[in-house]
């Protein structure tokens, strides 16, 4: 694979990402931040934290804080059946579950697939996004997941870890 | 071919700690006037084992003032000179000025130079009087010191001599050797089935490479046999090497003039000890890393969840089509009940381990105070988890320290009070219940209820004059309160006894005090048997569970509408036997919807925190349960009124309420 474009910086990466939905919208992370994916299932709230954290469920023995994507961007319906479906992410040290429509396949990008996200104003800080990816008539949002979660936005770690 | 020391430098840190406070213990254990020979021996040994072990790592400071130590111990063993109070208080600056120095090299922490060279000139001056044949030891320890810096390289130069030994000494790690497992143990063990000469002599060359316990002494005890005084306690390696002459290069040959040497003072140290083949008194413990503890502790916790939703859902089936899975189920329930048993039982340490410190702590300071105290303990060997103990020192020390200053008082007026002039101070530990309790008494003065009172009134404090002894008491636990006349390095800030509190808040216990003016008072700490478990009643509110720790529960009644009460229109306050308590519920604190609203048809429960009650609603209580706390902070963060999460029965998580933080959101708020 030719990616003599990595040299610089700001050019991002290629490697594989898996996509997933939320609303209409299709968006890709770093596949090997992904720990696992699994359904939606008994999740406990937890008072006074905004409505996208859902609660915390127990991932074999592991307390971890669930995440719902599509209340922070404010897309899709947000509804939950057995077709939900919890992305389980490794963030580092945390493990963190977000919640997404559905998630579609593993695609292995090329530098050149990639372009720099415009500057938009959205709910999606362009910030946490590495850049747009296209797959034949597809774009794809691709989104730099560890640096979205452990960001002040979600509010899921202390202060002071920020 | 490298070989690195630093990964076993833990092992000699943990094992010089270990050293340092057995030689303390042994020191304060001593009668001047009649010490024994063999504590005596003992102290020697420790010391011995410290330099043997600061020679192996090449940490010469070390070295240098162990040796001088060593010395005068050996005068005293040896009943060339007689034993005084100045000497152990020397012995203990030394020890002192070890730990320090052992600390400076784990830790990288500051050494005091001064510190160490005023003991070990104390040490010299004791032990170099008229005593001929040992003044020819004072030289030696600039002779000693290049000693570690060669060592290596000789040792290396030794094996690489005999090819084969420098592979043997890496010998368990390589896969073609016939049985590695067998030699990997080698070293702690004799191996009874190595019949072979030659597997015997591998054994040994193993040991060369990897028992640096072992070697060192040998190797030293070559080194003082050449300069004609040699004294050291492990035989067992000289007997190992005996028919193996030829392999052990250089240490085979003085080491067997050693042997003689050796013979009627040889006290086998602990990693010797195991491998004599019947340990005589040989302590059959292993290290192992909290870690793995832990996670071993997490892992039941686990299967006692996957058990607890097993027996659920067989609960659900036909019992009479399985009667069989039933009774495997309940097996398997006594099972795991035992594992967790267990296995929480490796994670407890006799409390002996914090109380070992304070003997010192008491002298130091009756010496300093120019008080006769005594120190007695009690119960020494009651368990506790070792979360525990580490967090516990500190209130003791405090509550030491305290009953030292303030409690006991000065011989002449203990005798005017007609008591003995040596004051007690007791340590106590034992079970009760579900808790551990510890106490500190002493036979001091007591508290003084007025001046107490006093104190508080000039502090501006809300207190009256016919308030509860107990609540009294316990107002010396307030930040910066001490009824002290004069500030002292010892105590009389009025911090110590709000850190005892906060510790002990903290570690989910209780404190409480005991006085009578002029015969003493007692102090008693309540805490949960361990961290890691908690007794819980479960609530449900809304649908949602929630835990809330059974110790601080008081009790749960259902509320009688006549008994509520309102301030200003808003909060509540429910009436408890003439008490008024401020009613909380948990569904506003958490915001959940679906609860039950209606005070009266909900259930209150009572809980106490830090002598304050309030009254908690809830919908309805479920049942009664050990949970196991699991940390929501190590995924997520802190969320205020909440101080852990659990898995329930049926997988799913339940909230821990942290009531001491309710208790003080509801004051903030009313506030």
């Amino acid at each position: 694979m030719a990616n003599e474009a990595i040299t610089a910086s700001s050019t991002p990466a290629g490697g594989e990402f898996l996509t997933f939905t939320l609303g209409a919208e299709e968006y890709g992370m770093d596949i090997l931040k992904v720990q696992e994916i699994r359904g939606y299932d008994a999740v406990t709230a937890i008072a006074n934290t905004p409505a996208f954290i859902k609660g915390v469920i127990n991932l074999r023995g592991i307390i971890v804080p669930i995440v719902d994507l599509r209340i922070k961007f404010n897309l899709g319906k947000i509804d939950y059946d057995q077709f939900t479906v919890v992305i389980i992410l490794n963030l580092g040290s945390r493990v963190v579950g977000v919640v997404v429509d559905s998630v579609s396949d593993v695609l292995t990008l090329t530098p050149e697939q990639i372009k720099a996200a415009p500057t938009l104003s959205t709910s999606l800080d362009t910030r946490y996004i590495i850049g747009l990816g296209t797959v034949e008539q597809r774009m794809l949002i691709l989104v730099d997941i560890e640096k979205l979660m452990t960001s002040r936005d979600m509010e899921l770690m202390e202060e002071i870890a920020i | 071919m490298s070989f690195d020391l630093s990964q076993f430098y833990q092992v000699f840190f943990e094992e010089t700690a270990e050293h340092l406070s057995n030689m303390e213990r042994l020191l304060l254990g001593l009668d001047i006037t009649n010490p024994s020979m063999d504590d005596l021996n003992a102290i020697f040994r420790a010391a011995h084992s410290i330099k043997g072990g600061a020679g192996t790592f090449g940490f010469n400071d070390m070295i240098e003032i162990t040796h001088v130590l060593e010395t005068l111990l050996d005068q005293l063993r040896k009943q060339e000179r007689s034993l005084t109070n100045e000497m152990v208080n020397a012995f203990l600056e030394a020890g002192d000025a070890i730990a320090m120095q052992l600390a400076g090299h784990r830790d990288s922490t500051e050494v005091d130079l001064e510190v160490v060279k005023s003991a070990r000139a104390t040490l010299e001056r004791l032990s170099s009087t008229q005593v001929e044949p040992q003044r020819e030891i004072q030289p030696e320890p600039p002779k000693t010191q290049p000693e570690p810096a060669v060592k290596p390289k000789s040792k290396k130069a030794a094996k690489t001599e005999t090819a084969k030994p420098v592979e043997e000494a890496y010998g368990f790690f390589d896969a073609e050797r016939a049985d590695p497992e067998e030699l990997g143990y080698g070293f702690f063990d004799d191996d009874p089935s190595a019949a072979i000469q030659e597997k015997e002599i591998e054994i040994d060359d193993n040991k060369a490479g990897y028992g640096f316990f072992e070697e060192t002494p040998v190797e030293k005890s070559v080194r003082e046999n050449s300069q004609g005084f040699g004294f050291f306690q492990e035989p067992k390696p000289v007997a190992n090497s005996d028919p193996a002459p030829a392999s052990a290069t250089i240490t085979s040959a003085p080491t067997q003039a050693a042997t003689t040497l050796v013979a009627e003072q040889a006290h086998p140290t602990r990693r010797v000890a195991d491998k004599t083949p019947p340990p005589p008194t040989g302590d059959s413990s292993i290290r192992v890393s909290i870690e793995k503890v832990d996670q071993l502790i997490n892992l039941v916790g686990e299967l006692v969840i996957t058990q607890a939703m097993l027996t659920q859902s067989a609960s659900e089936l036909d019992p009479a089509v399985v009667e069989r899975l039933q009774n495997g189920l309940s097996q398997l329930e006594r099972n795991t009940r035992d594992i967790q048993e267990s296995v929480m039982a490796v994670r407890m340490l006799p409390i002996s381990f914090v109380f070992s410190r304070f003997p010192r702590v008491v002298r130091d300071m009756a010496t300093k105070l120019n008080k006769q105290i005594e120190l007695k303990t009690l119960g020494e060997g009651t368990e506790l988890d070792k979360g525990l103990i580490e967090k516990i020192a500190d209130p003791l020390t405090h509550l030491i320290r305290n009953s030292l200053d303030h409690g006991i008082e000065m011989p002449e007026k203990r005798i005017a009070a007609g008591k003995s002039p040596t004051g007690t101070i007791t340590l106590n530990a034992f079970h009760q219940g579900g808790n551990i309790v510890i106490e500190v008494a002493d036979d001091g003065g007591g508290l003084s209820r007025s001046r107490i009172l006093n104190k508080a009134k000039e502090r501006g404090m809300n207190v009256s004059d016919d308030m509860p002894d107990s609540a009294v008491w316990m107002l010396i636990y307030e930040a910066g309160f001490s009824t002290a006349e004069v500030v002292t390095d010892v105590s009389g800030r009025g911090v110590g006894m709000d850190v005892v509190k906060r510790n002990i808040a903290e570690l989910g216990g209780r404190v409480e005090i005991d006085s009578a003016e002029g015969f003493g008072t007692r102090t008693t700490i309540r805490l949960p048997l361990t961290l890691a478990i908690l007794d819980g009643l479960s609530v449900s509110v809304g649908g949602q569970t929630f835990i809330a720790p059974l110790g601080s529960i008081v009790e749960s009644l259902q509320v009688n509408i006549d008994d509520l009460k309102s301030v200003s229109g808003e909060g509540h306050l429910l009436r408890v036997r003439g008490e008024y308590l401020p009613l909380i519920s948990l569904h506003e604190v958490f915001n959940i919807k679906n609860a039950v609203t209606d005070f009266t048809k909900g259930i209150v429960v009572i809980i106490e925190t830090e002598r304050k009650k309030i009254a908690l609603m809830v919908d309805e209580l479920l049942g009664q349960h050990q949970v196991v706390i699991k940390s929501l902070e190590s995924n997520f963060r802190k969320v205020s009124g909440i101080s852990g999460a659990t898995i329930m029965g049926d997988g799913k998580v339940a909230l821990i309420l942290d009531v001491a933080a309710l208790s003080v959101q509801h004051t903030h708020h009313s506030n």
